[in-house]
This record gives C-alpha cells, sequence and structure tokens, in this order.
C-alpha cells in the first residue's frame, strides 16, 4: 500500500486538531506537566519566556534540545519548539528529535535578514508569525501550515494581537469583495502571491489555522480574540510568569472553549490573583518591537 | 427522515465535521455544555486532544451529562481522540483521558508515532459498499490493537481495524473529515436513522 507522509494535508491537519485549543510556552518538564493538566492542546518547548528574553537581551536561539527533549519525554500532547527566522539547520535538529510542530519565531534573534526557511523542505509542519494577510500568505507560500498573529510577545498586552487579526479580517473582506483585476492590484500592494489570494476569496478565510498570540494574558484577552475569529491562542508569558500558573492556565483553557459565555468567563476570571504587570507597547522603541523581526 | 447531529465543539476540528454534514443536508448543531444535548439524534466526537476534551468535559458537568445519554442510547461517532474516548480500554499511561467505555476495544494513543509518522493512505480494505478504495489521513493516530466479539471490523490498514462498530457506536483512527471523501459520514446519519 503506498502511504503519504509529510503532505500539507497532514500538516495543516495537525493544526486543526489544535483548534479551541491553547498551546503553553514552558521552560520545564515540570510546566509542560502543569499545562497539559490545564487542558493545553499543546506546549511550546523554550529556554526562556518572551518577558525573558526581553529582559535579558542578548541573543535568543533554540532551546537546548536536552530541555527539548525532556520536554518531549514528560506529556503526551504535540511539543512545538522555536526557531530563529531563517536557521534552517536549527529546525532540521527539531525535526530530528521528533517535535511535532516547528515555529520559525519573531521572539528569537533572526539568524537571516533576507530569507525565511523553505518550509516545504520538511516533514514536521511549521508555524510563523504574521501582522496583515500579506505576510501570512508570504509565509504560507513557503509551507506554512499553520499562522498565529505576531502580537507583541513577551508584553502581557493584548493590543498588538487584537490589530494583527482585525487586520487579517478587514483585508479578508476586502479580497472576498474582489474582482479579478482588483486581486493583482492586491497582490503587488501586499506582495501576496495571487493563486493564495484566489484561494482565500474563495474560501473567505486563511487556507491555514489561525491562532492569536503576542500578549495574551487573561481569560477576557483570550475569548477576545476567539470573538474576533482566532482558531485558538498561543500564550507565552502570560501564564508562568503570573502569580497562579495552575489556575490562570485552566481558566484560559476555558475561555477559549465558552468564550461566548460571559457568565463562565466571569466565574473562571475570579480570584486569580496578579497577571503578569505588561508593558505598554506605545512606550516601546522600534528596535524593542518584535513583531517587525522579518517581513 | 429529518436528523439533528451535534458535534462535540469543547475543542478539536469540530467545524470540519460540521461542514461535511451540513454537505450531507443534515441539521448540525455544536454541543459544548450539557444543556446542548437537548433535541439531538447522534453526536460526533472530533478529532483534537483526548486529555484537553476529557479535562474542559469533567469541569462543567459534560462528561457525565455524556456518559448518560450514551447508555440511554444516544448513536456516537468518534474520530481520532474522539475514537479513544468511546473505547472501553486506553491501555497504560493515560491518566489524564477518561474514557466512556462504549466501544469493546483496547487503544494505544500515538501508537503509530509522533506527527512525523503521520499518513495518508487509501484503503482498500473496508465495508462501505462501493469499489473506490477509502481515503484515511492518520494525525499522530491511535491504535486499535484488540476488538472485544461483538465489534464489527469495518475497515483495516494494514491487518489494523481502523474503523470499527459496536451498536450505536462507530469509530475510526483516521480524520474523514479532511477529506472529501464522505462515506463514513452517510453511514453514521444512516445508524442514526436506523438504516444499517
Amino acid at each position: 500500500m503506498v502511504e503519504y507522509y509529510g503532505t500539507d494535508r497532514l500538516k495543516r491537519g495537525l493544526a486543526q486538531m489544535l483548534k479551541g485549543g491553547v498551546i503553553m510556552d514552558v521552560t520545564t518538564p515540570e510546566q509542560a506537566v502543569i499545562a497539559e493538566e490545564a487542558g493545553a492542546v499543546a506546549v511550546m518547548a523554550l529556554e526562556r519566556v518572551p518577558a525573558d528574553i526581553r529582559k535579558e537581551g542578548g541573543v535568543a536561539r533554540m532551546a537546548d534540545p536536552k530541555i527539548v527533549e525532556e520536554i518531549r519525554d514528560a506529556v503526551s500532547i504535540p511539543v512545538m519548539a522555536k526557531v530563529r527566522i531563517g536557521h534552517f539547520t536549527e529546525a532540521l535538529i527539531l525535526q530530528s528529535l521528533e517535535v511535532d510542530f516547528i515555529d520559525e519565531s519573531e521572539v528569537l534573534t533572526p539568524a537571516d535578514e533576507k530569507y525565511h526557511i523553505d518550509k516545504k523542505e520538511f516533514a514536521v509542519p511549521f508555524v510563523c508569525g504574521a501582522r496583515n494577510l500579506g505576510e501570512a500568505l508570504r509565509r504560507i507560500a513557503e509551507g506554512a501550515a499553520m499562522i498565529r498573529t505576531k502580537g507583541e510577545a513577551g508584553t502581557g498586552n493584548v493590543v498588538e494581537a487584537v490589530k494583527h487579526m482585525r487586520t487579517m479580517n478587514e483585508q479578508i473582506k476586502r479580497v472576498v469583495l474582489a474582482d479579478d483585476e482588483e486581486l493583482i492590484v492586491l497582490a503587488k500592494e501586499w506582495g501576496a502571491p495571487l493563486y493564495l489570494l484566489e484561494e482565500v476569496r474563495e474560501l473567505g478565510r486563511l487556507p491555514v489555522v489561525n491562532f492569536a498570540a503576542g500578549g495574551i494574558a487573561t481569560p477576557a484577552d483570550a475569548a477576545l480574540m476567539m470573538w474576533l475569529g482566532s482558531d485558538g491562542v498561543f500564550v507565552g508569558s502570560g501564564i508562568f510568569k503570573s502569580n497562579n500558573p495552575r489556575e490562570r492556565a485552566r481558566a484560559i483553557v476555558e475561555a477559549v472553549t465558552y468564550w461566548r459565555e460571559p457568565e463562565i468567563l466571569a466565574e473562571v476570571s475570579k480570584g486569580l490573583g496578579e497577571a503578569m504587570k505588561g508593558i505598554d507597547v506605545s512606550k516601546l522603541s522600534e528596535e524593542e518591537l518584535l513583531q517587525n523581526r522579518g517581513w | 427522515m429529518m436528523v439533528t447531529i451535534g458535534v462535540l465543539a469543547v475543542q478539536g476540528d469540530f467545524e470540519e465535521h460540521m461542514a461535511m454534514l451540513e454537505t450531507l443536508g443534515v441539521e448540525v448543531k455544536d454541543v459544548r455544555l450539557p444543556r446542548d444535548l437537548h433535541g439531538i439524534d447522534g453526536i460526533i466526537l472530533p478529532g483534537g486532544e483526548s486529555t484537553a476534551m476529557t479535562t474542559i468535559m469533567l469541569r462543567r458537568g459534560m462528561w457525565d451529562a455524556l456518559k448518560k445519554a450514551f447508555e440511554e442510547g444516544l448513536p456516537a461517532y468518534g474520530t481520532c481522540a474522539g475514537s479513544i474516548l468511546l473505547a472501553k480500554d486506553i491501555g497504560a499511561g493515560s491518566d489524564r483521558v477518561k474514557p466512556f467505555g462504549m466501544i469493546d476495544m483496547v487503544i494505544e494513543r500515538n501508537a503509530y508515532g509522533r506527527q512525523i509518522a503521520s499518513r495518508e493512505v487509501f484503503l482498500e480494505e473496508h465495508e462501505l459498499g462501493e469499489d473506490e478504495p477509502l481515503h484515511a489521513v492518520f494525525i499522530r493516530a491511535p491504535r486499535i490493537v484488540k476488538v472485544g466479539p461483538a465489534v464489527k471490523v469495518l475497515a483495516t490498514y494494514d491487518g489494523d481495524p481502523v474503523l470499527v462498530r459496536e451498536g450505536n457506536f462507530l469509530a475510526s483512527t483516521f480524520h474523514p473529515e479532511l477529506t472529501d471523501d464522505y462515506r463514513v459520514h452517510e453511514y453514521f446519519v444512516k445508524m442514526v436513522k436506523g438504516e444499517v
């Protein structure tokens, strides 16, 4: 019997299985277990959460393979890990460790200022960040099987994730109403491949799963992103930088299932203690903005 | 006969199942809380993470409500994670998954390997009527290692049962909802209507 491996359907399919779920950043096997117990659909293995990367500075790289393996072996849910933009050797290493998903992430220090990874060459699926439809479609053309908003990681401030999701929604609406000659103009303006714009016009949405990420800190933030059309949510620093990670993780998981039920959101938000402190994004300089990495 | 089929929507690819059922002309309802079980004639447990689904269902009475509905005869079809939830025995090391135990089978989670071992195949060995092979998408799929005498095997892959039925309960370790192959869903709709 012929068996097909690493097809687009399989890569995008795994992302579809994660829908309606929360993917949590973890730095230790113990945190990974807490995430799984709280109902996370996957964990993102990394050495430092974005808030610490922001604070400590220096070059942020792929996590130590030993940490990735320990986290991988601690849980039964899918394990993701981050590589630097353009660093395909880090991606080959993670693929050899059999991680389930690779995040080519602006949270780490970019390794290539011009090229992103040619993700079609990999059997493992990739997720990439995007601020708008053109960026999302460029990543999909390179082989990304899943998109997430970039937001502004490590700030605990949802404003940028909202902006990116709203921008994508507005642009998708424009595409749906565009006729053929307008679509070519949009392809030029946004730097988006025409064949993918045509696909978006037909589907009325991105051809891959689209999660929210970058600044989600509370159950209400998570529910807001679901209302805006996110398929699910990544929470980075928001959980393990808060006072009560276990309870907060559970609450955000419930918020992503019951985003249309304000009574449940109120209940799960009660008494969670302090969320991560957070940063006013407008006070950050251009150089401090992680979202400007990649193009 | 018009039927309404619910799709468990606590987590997973429930939208894909709903779209497939809508194409088949069935009334569809998403099910997140016990109150949503009212008025449905059958339910699909989608693909996703069985640990997350269990955790979420246990918190708001959904698990108990579904178990009771199954015992009272509500037909169900589970894909992948959903098939794990319908099994009687999920082997070792899965203490964060609480299955409903409606199909007499032993099923092991992620038994074919991690994502890199996920695969698409066209199954020749199946009993869904037509000669066309069945398009089967396995994603971090569980493996049915043993079935009881009352379980009917409707398709196999490499000797393993991958589509099974016991009474009102149907389970596949693959994802027809990710393909254009409607036959398993059609079969389930017929099951709900009492035609097969």
